[in-house]
């Protein structure tokens, strides 16, 4: 029988919440990683054991992890005691270094500050190669493994798109989407708050910003090439051309690959929010949690609503059914929410109250899994065979 | 060793380590990353070599994070009678 392994990082740990394809009973694992902010955990595509980690602290910096069970055991590839030295890199999987000469970025007063790498927040593993994963950095950068997370080395020609001028986000300056193109793989969307979204049709090498379209009033040129907070960004595998965004404000579509934006917020109650997902069967739905706004970081009213596009944008649908509908103020980071690829589709999020929710039925029903977790900072989901 | 550098390394809050000379500070934290590689980088920088700033180095009770990396650990430690503590800089609640 099928199910589901839903990957859970938080502001203390990481949790693995598994079930059977109902979606009903739960197990927790958990915490993993005690203790520890992870950020990010995802899997490998090409196979369901291989899960990455990214674990970090202000104290001890970053760490990557890695596992080949599933996320039954973990290590730090390359980072096993040698009793001589075997020519292999060791204990650099969490060694990210930038290419070149370093320089600045604008700080949040406009003055230049130095580049400081401080964590890792995104991994995505490659679609077709299982030792290949790129890192998405604060302070902004890409780095990329070609042997399984033991080293990386950055792809600097994203921080040449006028890197100089990319200010921080509230959260800091950090890539945190990566979206690969199942079709090209030399096509990569990444995402920056504040600087925009950003493409590469060559593997890495060469990028050019894509935010035409964008408007964004907090930023002296509403309508410039960079400096948009693009909070994240969202595809579906089979038309790689049309990608999602929750922009600071507004939800905006492309379908051409970056080279346009427009507008489709339509009849949200506000446009301000974080995560966008596509459901995995229907390209054109879509979910997004509005939140207040850029200063009261919770939901609308008090209440929790996912709200559902079946259009592809311009029409929203609140979905509430199980979720709280008063006093509710917790916010729904941008990196923690999922779709499983069941056929009737499962539907995830988590809070930053400490809840997960699952909708077994692609948004009509839900109920939460686990109900105090850390601040859930990101949420992943695998389909399991 | 900090708990968390402990639940990495998978090792006990106390550990022994062989030193070859000059026997440093530097060469303590050497010491440690060449037995326990999976620590590299969460004591000191990986290029730099720099301490990070939320970690202290205590020895013979003085807080010795800011002297040179080059100090000569004191006859308390060599001997084994003393520990060289690295610790997480206090952040309570």
């Amino acid at each position: 029988m099928s199910g589901v392994r839903v990957l859970v990082g938080t502001a203390k740990g990481a949790f693995i919440l598994t079930a059977d394809e109902s979606r009903e009973k739960w197990h927790v694992e958990g915490p993993i990683f005690a203790g520890w902010t992870i950020y990010h955990l995802k899997a490998s595509p090409l196979n369901s054991d291989r899960i990455y980690a990214s674990q970090c602290s202000d104290w001890f910096g970053q760490i990557i992890q890695r596992s080949n069970d599933g996320g039954k055991t973990w290590e730090q590839p390359g980072g096993e005691a040698q009793p001589e030295f075997t020519g292999q890199p060791a204990g650099a999987s969490n060694k990210f270094v930038y290419e070149g000469h370093v320089g600045t970025h604008m700080w949040y007063d406009g003055t230049p500050h130095p580049w400081e790498f401080k964590r890792i927040w995104h991994l995505e593993p490659s679609l077709t190669d299982i030792d290949v994963v790129y890192a998405g950095a604060e302070d902004a950068a890409l780095f990329r493994s070609n042997d399984g997370a033991m080293t990386w080395q950055e792809l600097p020609g994203l921080r040449s798109q006028r890197g100089s001028e990319w200010q921080p986000g509230a959260g800091g300056l950090g890539v945190h989407t990566i979206l690969l193109d199942p079709a090209n793989p030399k096509r990569i969307y990444v995402a920056i708050s504040a600087a925009g979204a950003f493409r590469t049709d060559d593997g890495g090498t060469t990028w050019k910003p894509i935010n035409r379209g964008l408007r964004s009033k907090y930023i002296p040129d509403p309508d410039a090439e960079i400096g948009h907070c693009v909070h994240r960004l969202a595809m579906h595998p089979s038309r790689p051309d049309v990608v999602f965004m929750q922009l600071h404000w507004n939800v905006m579509r492309t379908d051409n690959a970056g080279d346009l934006w427009t507008n489709i917020s339509g009849n949200l109650p506000t446009d301000f929010g974080f995560p966008i997902e596509v459901h995995p069967h229907e390209p054109e739905t879509i979910y997004v949690v509005p939140i207040k706004s850029d200063s009261e970081h919770y939901v609308h009213e008090g209440k929790l609503r996912v709200y559902r596009s079946r259009t592809g944008g311009m029409v929203w649908e609140p979905l509430t059914n199980g979720l709280p509908q008063e006093n509710c103020y917790v916010n729904v980071l941008r990196d923690a929410m999922a779709t499983d690829t069941l056929d009737e589709c499962g539907i995830y999020f988590g809070t930053t109250g400490g809840q997960v929710y699952v909708s077994p039925d692609g948004g009509d029903h839900w109920k939460a899994i686990v109900h105090d977790l850390p601040r859930v900072l990101s949420v992943e989901v695998q389909t399991l065979p | 060793m900090p708990y968390h550098l402990q639940t990495l390394a998978k090792i006990g809050s106390e550990i022994s380590l062989e030193i070859d000379s000059p026997l440093t500070y530097q060469s303590v934290v050497d010491a440690v990353e060449l037995a326990y590689p999976m620590l590299r980088g969460t004591i000191r920088d990986h290029v730099t070599h720099q301490r990070r700033p939320l970690l202290r180095y205590f020895v013979c009770s003085k807080d010795v994070s800011h002297e040179s990396p080059d100090t000569l650990l004191p006859d308390a430690v060599l001997s084994g009678s003393e520990p060289f503590i690295i610790w997480g800089a206090v952040a309570g609640g």
